[in-house]
């Protein structure tokens, strides 16, 4: 340990007094600069303890002279988004979705919203635009409505979902004539046939003659006599080009074998009441609204 | 000679210092995380996974879900509008480890339970692309041909408990019964949901004869955020 500061000869910089093979250390002060914002920093710190929440202690924290949480933030902000669009909002719970689409600017408004909220919970299944997907997610943008495509329908669809936990789900249960043996599996190759029948695309006509009697007697009583449909009951239209499942022959008997039975969420408990009308009658504009 | 310089002449006392120094700094810090009484907000209905959806857990982490998909949902209001309630710390304070993520490449699964249907996640997962044209996730189809055995899942459990997850003897004991119940749609499920509310029960990944890390995984993704009985919660629990 040196006993007086030595200084260097040539920067007339004073040394550590550290020194290896004749080279001493230079003990160089920190650059001004450096050392003012890091004092700064310290300044800043203190401040923003006497302000903010920060030092934590045993069973609570320091409050602070202004306080501040993100989660009480989020209350007001939400508050605040809700305040401006209040009028409309008020409206739109107070309306039927029939009423909704009435008023032009309601309306628009109910579009804007609905779509962003399609986008998010109904797109990943039914497609952007309700265009659909095979495999059991329906168009929405067609006029087939398995389950009525009336604003009331679709919000009842929308609000308890189908085939799902909610009490008030909509619930429709076709039988499995194949898997548990309620037909020959003869007799379903000829109910499909019958089927393929309605929009003349059969090729036995014996088989669709065999087929008459079982589609009565099994089918029709959901599905109507001419294949109409009955959306009461969610019994999908058989005579027209639009399959859920598929429309080929396999496809169709696959499907009278062991119906494939889709589920919707019900949307009651993860949307609110607005947002759901806003979804009806967004849903209801895509294409076929009844 | 004054202290600093005796401190770097005498390595154990440096390291003795340095010690008392970080350990300062590591109780401020995470002593308090446990005192005060607002770190876990007290709220009803987070319950430990069950075995099912614990494997499924596992799955996840096995592939890395966590690199692109977060679960925290944060106090903004882009993000509360778009998943739903913020994250609260008690929905993952049986996580272990947490799968909060700091990466959004995907979506946040934080409160995907119940939002889309199962046949919804199968075929997603095995291409997502078709049900989301946009994605670019990468399929994991191959979970459907995995047939989990999972004959360990008790101890799996125990291990869990070893580290605070409150896993009763009974559902230990009922481990193996309850990870094959809940992925059955023949299976009497009401032992298992006593035990474990709110699980979904039935067939998963639409191939009831085989119970597969695709049902694994499903049963996983539909309990995510579906446990907390948000009506019930007073806001000022919830205050931090």
């Amino acid at each position: 340990m040196p006993t007086k500061v030595e200084k260097d000869s040539i920067t007339g910089q004073e040394t550590t007094g550290h020194e290896w093979d004749g080279i001493k250390e230079l003990n160089s002060p920190l650059p001004k600069w450096w050392l003012y914002v890091l004092y700064a920093t310290i300044v800043f710190s203190v401040i923003y303890y006497v302000l903010y929440p920060s030092i934590p202690g045993i069973t609570g924290y320091t409050k602070g002279l202004i306080g501040g949480s993100a989660r009480e933030a989020l209350v007001e902000k939400l508050a605040k988004a809700k305040e401006r669009q209040s009028a409309t909002l008020t409206q739109i719970a107070a309306l039927e979705p029939a009423g909704i689409a009435e008023s032009p600017e309601l309306l628009n408004f109910s579009l804007a919203g609905g779509r962003s909220a399609f986008a998010d919970n109904c797109a990943p299944c039914h497609g952007l635009g309700g265009a659909g997907r095979p495999g059991g997610f329906p168009s929405l943008a067609d006029d087939a409505w398995i389950w009525g495509g009336t604003l009331e329908d679709i919000e009842t669809s929308i609000r308890y979902g189908i085939r799902n936990d909610n009490d008030d789900s909509r619930i429709s249960d076709m039988p499995a004539f194949g898997a548990d043996e309620l037909l020959e599996p003869a007799q379903i190759a000829d109910l499909a046939e019958y089927l393929l029948a309605f929009t003349d695309r059969a090729e036995d006509q014996d088989a669709v003659a065999r087929g008459e009697e079982p589609y009565l007697e099994n089918c029709a009583a959901c599905h109507g006599e001419q294949g109409e449909g009955l959306p009461e009951l969610g019994a999908p239209r058989l005579n027209d080009q639009i399959w859920l499942y598929g429309g080929e022959r396999e496809d169709i008997i696959a499907q009278i074998d062991k119906p494939k039975q889709g589920v919707m969420p019900g949307w009651e408990a993860r949307l609110d009441e607005t947002t759901i009308k806003m979804l009806t009658v967004y849903v209801h504009t895509l294409g076929g609204g009844q | 000679m004054n202290l600093h310089a005796r401190a770097e002449r005498n390595v154990i006392l440096l390291i003795v210092l340095i010690l008392l120094t970080v350990s300062i700094g590591g109780i401020v810090e995470i002593v308090p995380l446990y005192t005060i009484e607002t770190t876990i907000e007290k709220v009803k209905g987070v319950r430990p996974y069950s075995p099912l959806e614990q494997v499924g857990r596992n799955i996840y982490i096995r592939e890395g879900c966590y690199t692109c998909h977060s679960q925290m949902i944060r106090p903004f209001r882009d993000e509360v509008e778009r998943y739903g309630h913020y994250s609260l710390a008690a929905e993952s304070m049986y996580d272990h480890p947490f799968q909060w993520g700091s990466k959004r490449t995907g979506p946040d699964l934080a409160r995907v339970g119940g939002k889309y249907s199962n046949e919804w996640h199968v075929a997603h997962m095995i291409n997502p692309r078709e049900v989301v044209p946009e994605s670019v996730m990468p399929p994991y189809g191959f979970m459907a041909d995995r047939v989990l055995e999972q004959d360990d899942i008790a101890e799996h459990l125990k291990a869990l408990r070893a580290v605070g997850v409150p896993y009763s003897d009974e559902m230990i004991e009922n481990a193996l019964a309850d990870f094959r119940a809940q992925a059955d749609p023949e299976a009497d499920t009401e032992g298992l949901l006593a035990r474990y509310p709110k699980a979904v029960v039935g067939d998963f990944d639409g191939n009831p004869a085989e119970l597969t890390e695709m049902d694994a995984i499903i049963a996983y993704l539909q309990i995510l955020g579906q446990m907390v009985e948000f009506p019930d919660y007073d806001s000022d629990l919830l205050k931090q």
